[in-house]
């Protein structure tokens, strides 16, 4: 679409690492020749991952459902009250924990609802009880939201309750509740969720506590190319910053259940995101194919477009499978190495943090 | 590796060039991974062949009979005579079902069954003759080699003779199932007993002599290796050089789902196995035009992907699908949908007929 003297330039900054300007970004976002977006991401992603493809051996724990927030493209969430609303208790989470970990299990990705009255104590003990039974495994837990709410109920500050939870055992941060940082589509979906000012401050305070964090974007709704873009630059600032960010997760919208409605993602888009976040976020190491939200067939072909991370085993996940997510809950780990050798690349245990566990 | 990656971009250039690669360069192909580079000189032959229209079909499916002789190990759909849910449908349902894709502006039947022990050839001939006559722009593209050799068996008549009276009744053209992997030593193993080869290629043969066109799929990701893979498409290109009979060519996925062949693997042929595999037969299969997408056995995605991968046709929106269905696979797609896809990928979706001449009435947004 663009001349060749566009596309000299972007390739140019790619060789010499220069970030690309906005104006670059957004027409990528536009692209339609995926094999150009394509062999740019790939160069990246060879260049700063080789042939791997990196995978963890993980599990979920969603200890709670009710959230003070009702975000129109969630279909998890409930309010206090309701009749197929649960809320753990701190001796359920540890039998439901002791259910899902295996001896190979190195993470317990714990996410829930932002939560109307559990305060700090009620996570810093969830945090060092599990920590307690698996010393070993790595509790990557709770989005900046929750720990804005557990923060705000608790009357402390972001940054202390960080400290505690920090010292309760908490190893690193998912990346969720970024959703879209443009406050028009916010006001339009998530009205009462954390801005994206707030989301960014909690991921700043993190990393300066020495916490790494994941990031993510959830596309495919109401938002243009060109909030897309802006998303993604504000990302690219912050870790520009701190360096505290890990991986970068392209989450596509499923609409079922949700309030929101519309359609599931394209392919094509798929591919077009998660190819330009790899171009558009050249510090960031890793980006994810998240399986259980991209599908699995779509998450083993991005491993040509960027993507050289596939997420992990995981075990029971429940957030986008109640959004109408068609994808398994589980995969085993011969599977997820399948998919990544089938695709000709090198399979690569990691742990949380991205120490090599097995080639 | 240099010297690899070379030996696959001078086979890549002469094919963009529009000149042949042999079989051996297409096993070299196989097993090169860069899915991109593979992807885009596909695309490139796809467009140059076809333009950036990709076509679709409205039609349906009718299955009418899962009673079959036939054993085949990789196969949900089929019972014996007397299994408690064999079935035969009526003239009755049929034209009922023939009723239904004409309301919705089809064109098209997919007509296809087991191979039933006593069915005579009249209740074929009569069925196509009663149904043309009621709806004669429905076009009966139907049976498959397997059932045209059994319908010779059953009849006593030759093979051609099945063939023209078939014609005679108003058949126009045959869907290229059975063709599984045109390798024999694979077939034994498959339990594919009913059709070998060379009985498959023959009937092709007699069906192009014939004026009835057709087309041709591949079955693959269960038993099979790279070189069966391209022994099946080197045998779909010499019968072509001969005929020109086929319309289309149609890779599709293994489904291992509920058939004694899905035991024999662990896992089904991966999206990125499946893209490649379409990429090589568009660029190996240059005396062929249309190269069909399938979204039914891998999903929405992959099947709008595969339009970059050297697909130009993504088949039909499928009223009913029974067989796919049966091995455990899931896809509904609508006409509205299709041509979302299509155009969402920048390509410009048009409706065809069996005989991939272009409509006039599709629905384009």
């Amino acid at each position: 679409m663009r001349n060749s003297h566009f596309w000299e330039s972007i390739e140019k900054k790619i060789n010499e690492v220069h970030p690309i300007s906005r104006e670059e970004a957004i027409c990528l976002m536009e692209e339609k020749d995926i094999f150009l977006l394509g062999e740019l991401a790939n160069r990246i992603r060879e260049k700063k991952n080789k042939n791997f493809t990196y995978y963890n051996i993980n599990a979920h724990l969603n200890p709670s459902n009710i959230c003070v927030n009702s975000c129109r493209f969630c279909a998890f969430s409930r309010k206090w009250g309701a009749p197929d609303a649960y809320d753990l208790t701190l001796e359920e989470v540890i039998d439901k924990v002791k259910g899902i970990v295996t001896e190979r299990t190195t993470e317990l990705h714990i996410v829930g609802g932002a939560h109307p009255y559990h305060k700090l104590d009620f996570y810093t003990r969830m945090l060092s009880r599990i920590k307690q039974l698996y010393p070993k495994i790595y509790l990557k837990a709770f989005t900046a939201t929750e720990v804005y709410q557990m923060a705000k109920i608790s009357g402390v500050e972001v940054e202390a309750a960080l400290k505690e939870l920090k010292s309760s055992g908490l190893d690193c941060m998912p990346g969720g509740g970024a959703e879209i940082f443009s406050s028009r589509v916010r006001a339009k979906i998530c009205p009462q969720k954390i801005s994206a000012e707030q989301w960014l401050e909690i991921h700043r305070i993190a990393h300066f506590l020495g916490i790494k964090t994941n990031a993510t974007m959830l596309y495919g709704h109401i938002e243009t190319p060109e909030e897309r873009v802006d998303h993604l630059l504000a990302l690219r600032q912050l870790q520009q910053e701190t360096g505290g960010f890990q991986a970068f997760i392209p989450l596509p919208y499923h609409p079922q259940n949700t309030s929101l409605g519309g359609r599931n993602t394209s392919g094509f888009l798929d591919l077009k995101v998660h190819a330009v976040s790899r171009i558009i976020l050249d510090n960031f190491d890793h980006i994810k194919g998240y399986w259980v939200m991209t599908g699995i067939e779509m998450a083993q072909v991005l491993q040509s477009f960027g993507v050289d991370d596939l997420d992990g085993t995981v075990t029971e996940e429940k957030i986008t499978h109640a959004a109408g997510a068609k994808t398994p809950s589980h995969l085993s780990e011969d599977w997820i190495r399948q998919l990544i050798s089938s695709a000709g690349r090198i399979p690569v245990e990691r742990d949380s943090l991205y120490n090599l566990i097995r080639q | 590796m240099i010297s690899e990656r070379n030996q696959i971009i001078k086979i890549l250039n002469k094919a963009e060039n529009g000149r042949r690669i042999l079989p051996e360069e297409a096993v070299v192909l196989f097993h090169f991974d860069d899915l991109l580079l593979l992807g885009r000189v596909a695309n490139t032959i796809a467009r140059g062949k076809n333009g950036k229209v990709v076509s679709y079909i409205v039609d349906r499916n009718i299955n009418y009979t899962n009673i079959c002789i036939g054993n085949c190990h990789f196969c949900a759909f089929s019972r014996k005579p007397d299994a408690p849910d064999a079935y035969l449908l009526t003239y009755e349902q049929i034209e009922q079902k023939v009723t239904e894709l004409v309301n919705q502006g089809g064109t098209q039947v997919l007509f296809q069954g087991g191979l039933h022990p006593t069915l005579p050839l009249s209740w074929y001939t009569e069925l196509i003759a009663q149904m043309k006559k009621k709806f004669p722009k429905v076009v009966w593209h139907a049976f498959s080699p397997p059932e045209i050799l059994h319908l010779s068996r059953v009849s006593g008549l030759s093979v051609r003779e099945v063939i023209k009276k078939l014609k005679e009744a108003g058949w126009e053209s045959m869907p290229g199932g059975g063709a599984e992997i045109l390798s024999e030593t694979i077939r034994v193993k498959m339990g594919k007993t009913k059709i070998t080869t060379q009985e498959w290629l023959d009937i092709m043969e007699l069906c192009h002599q014939e004026e009835i066109g057709t087309t041709a799929t591949m079955m693959f990701g269960h038993i099979e290796s790279i070189a069966d893979r391209v022994e099946h498409l080197h045998h779909i290109r010499s019968l072509q050089d001969r005929t020109g009979g086929f319309r289309a060519f149609i890779p599709w996925i293994f489904q291992p789902g509920n058939n004694p062949l899905g035991k024999k693997i662990s896992y089904k042929a991966s999206a990125f196995e499946y893209l490649k595999t379409l990429a090589i037969s568009r660029i190996f299969l240059d005396n062929i035009r249309n190269i069909q997408g399938s979204w039914v056995t891998i999903g929405k995605k992959i099947g709008q992907l595969s339009l970059f991968f050297g697909a130009n046709d993504l088949g039909s929106t499928m009223l009913e699908e029974n067989v796919v269905a049966a091995a455990g696979c899931i896809n509904q797609i609508d006409e509205k949908e299709m041509i979302y896809l299509i155009q969402e990928a920048g390509f410009i979706p048009q409706k065809r007929d069996t005989f991939y001449s272009y409509q006039k009435d599709t629905n384009v947004n």
